[in-house]
């Protein structure tokens, strides 16, 4: 088990988001989560990434707890993730912003940057560089490295922010809603994308609404509805669950 | 010529202090301490020189050194506070240093420190350290740390998430702006030969904001180009002069209506090296097309 989220509670001034959920993340699998919205599922995304700690509970990242850690430290820990709304940082270029995934795999400081007493800081702002380039050629946008990342189409926005959850090399990866706001081509592109990053035995974890894709690829579906997880399974048996077809659809009148 | 000469070395001041400025602020941190950051450094190095007889360089530098590690003591506290409050928290600050130089008999309380030597190549050293400061933040823009301080200023919480220690970064970036507020007015004490507590008042701090929201805030050439404009248009139109404060103001208001960015955006450096021939990245792009 690579993540294990053990009767993890959030609330909010009173508001329970997540309640008792208990969920294991297995190794090099596509775990995903859904659910109806405002279930809890990006606040569960928070509390495994730091944004927000939990209210009760633990979430251990390979046998180490994790919860209480700041944000940078599970980041260096090899959790990775993207947002629902994409947060590149706009006025960087697109290669800018994915050079900064190795931020915390790479040292040179302040005062180093300005002296530049060796010739090591260059070589590793080149190394930066060359990594981003290529985690910008895995998901096709390297032609457009040098251009401000404000500018790109709201579906290429999400790629590069793949892209730079990538380049921290994470073990795991949190994907929001990668496909959110994209067309069907777009979509099964992305499709390939998440496939292709799984079979790289990167464990990635997955909010999505487009069913297709989450029939299609996952290994292990979680459920969750008010903030309380209602069923978990591989698809078949998801698709067949009562509970599940409930919180979506509603009870079938009697 | 005189004349032109001290309008040109003030105007390289200022370009100091803006920058000085500019630094922290691209963390997202706006500070009104830097006018008590440069009376650190004004003090400290007149103190060197005059007390110590340290030689004029690394006095300006030990009051650089001051400054920054006030600036460093204070950001420790600061950091936690956001927006409105560490604006007031700076404010406070600057008034504080002021108030305690004029409590300090050493450097001549209420009535100013005079004596201080004259650097006669005070422009040459002013300007020295622009382009040394312009080298700086060249090389920041295209390094690990300038991509982090950028980084935490457009969205800290998406920063943090990259791996990006936001309190460490906005703790160096706070510092050293600080820093280079302290060699600013070494420079300014050892070209005055005489300062005093109210030289550095807070109105000071609000003009270093000024130069650089009227020059640009996407990049360090408009903090530049503001304190350099700002402080020479005022010199050579005597009528603004007097009216130096309400023209700031209006043309704050004016800016932020038809160009928030500044009149320095990265647009215009972009259509610079447009006109210079040399297309942006060109060279980064080359091994892979």
């Amino acid at each position: 088990m690579i993540l294990q989220i053990r009767d993890v509670g959030k609330y909010f001034n009173g508001f329970r988001a997540l309640s008792e959920i208990t969920l294991d993340v297995e190794e090099k699998k596509i775990h995903a989560i859904i659910g109806p919205n405002g279930a809890g599922k990006t606040t569960l995304f928070n509390l495994i990434s730091g944004m927000y700690d939990v209210s009760q509970g633990e979430i251990r990242f390979r046998d180490m707890t994790i919860t209480g850690l700041k944000p940078h430290k599970r980041t260096k820990l090899g959790i990775g993730r993207t947002f629902q709304i994409v947060r590149l940082f706009g006025l960087m270029t697109v290669l800018e912003n994915v050079m900064l995934g190795s931020h915390c795999k790479t040292k040179a400081g302040l005062l180093k940057t300005f002296l530049r007493f060796s010739t090591k800081e260059l070589e590793e702002e080149k190394l930066t560089r060359e990594k981003a380039m290529e985690w910008l050629d895995f998901v096709g946008l390297a032609y457009k490295a040098d251009q401000v990342a404000s500018n790109l189409p709201h579906a290429e926005q999400r790629l590069v922010e793949i892209a730079r959850a990538l380049a921290l090399d994470p073990e795991l990866l949190l994907l929001d809603e990668p496909a959110a706001g994209m067309n069907p081509k777009e979509t099964m592109d992305l499709n390939e994308l998440v496939v292709k990053i799984n079979e790289m035995g990167k464990t990635v974890m997955l909010i999505e609404h487009n069913m297709e894709i989450v029939m299609g690829i996952s290994h292990l579906i979680s459920v969750l509805n008010f903030g309380v997880k209602i069923a978990e399974g591989v698809p078949g048996q998801i698709q067949e669950n009562l509970a599940v077809i409930e919180a979506y659809l509603g009870r079938k009148r009697s | 010529m005189d004349y032109l000469l001290s309008v040109l070395t003030m105007a390289g001041i200022w370009i100091i202090m803006a920058l000085s400025f500019y630094l922290p602020f691209m963390t997202g941190q706006i500070s009104l301490g830097q006018a008590g950051f440069m009376s650190i450094g004004a003090y400290g190095a007149a103190v060197c020189t005059v007390k110590f007889s340290i030689p004029y360089v690394p006095a300006v530098l030990i009051g650089g050194l001051c400054a920054g590690v006030v600036g460093f003591l204070l950001g420790l506290p600061a950091l936690r506070i956001k927006g409105i409050y560490l604006l007031l928290l700076t404010l406070g600050f600057g008034e504080i240093v002021r108030v305690v130089l004029i409590n300090v008999e050493y450097v001549g309380a209420a009535a100013g420190f005079p004596g201080i030597p004259y650097q006669e190549h005070t422009i040459l050293y002013a300007y020295g350290m622009v382009v040394i400061l312009a080298i700086f933040f060249t090389r920041l823009r295209r390094s690990r740390m300038g991509r982090a301080i950028q980084a935490v200023g457009s969205d800290e919480d998406a920063a943090e998430v990259l791996g990006v220690n936001i309190t460490s970064t906005k703790l160096t970036a706070f510092s050293a702006g600080a820093f280079i507020a302290g060699v600013g007015g070494g420079i300014f004490a050892h070209y005055e030969e005489y300062i005093e507590p109210f030289m550095f008042d807070v109105m000071h701090a609000v003009e270093f904001i000024v130069f650089t929201i009227f020059g640009g805030i996407q990049i360090f050439w408009g903090p530049i180009f503001g304190a350099l404009v700002l402080t020479l248009i005022p010199e050579f139109l005597r009528v603004i002069q007097e009216w130096r404060m309400e023209l700031f103001g209006a043309l704050l208001i004016i800016m932020m209506i038809i160009r928030p960015q500044g009149v320095i955006g990265l647009d215009t450096v972009q259509s610079i090296k447009k006109i210079l021939g040399k297309s942006v990245g060109k060279k980064w792009r080359k091994p892979w097309n």
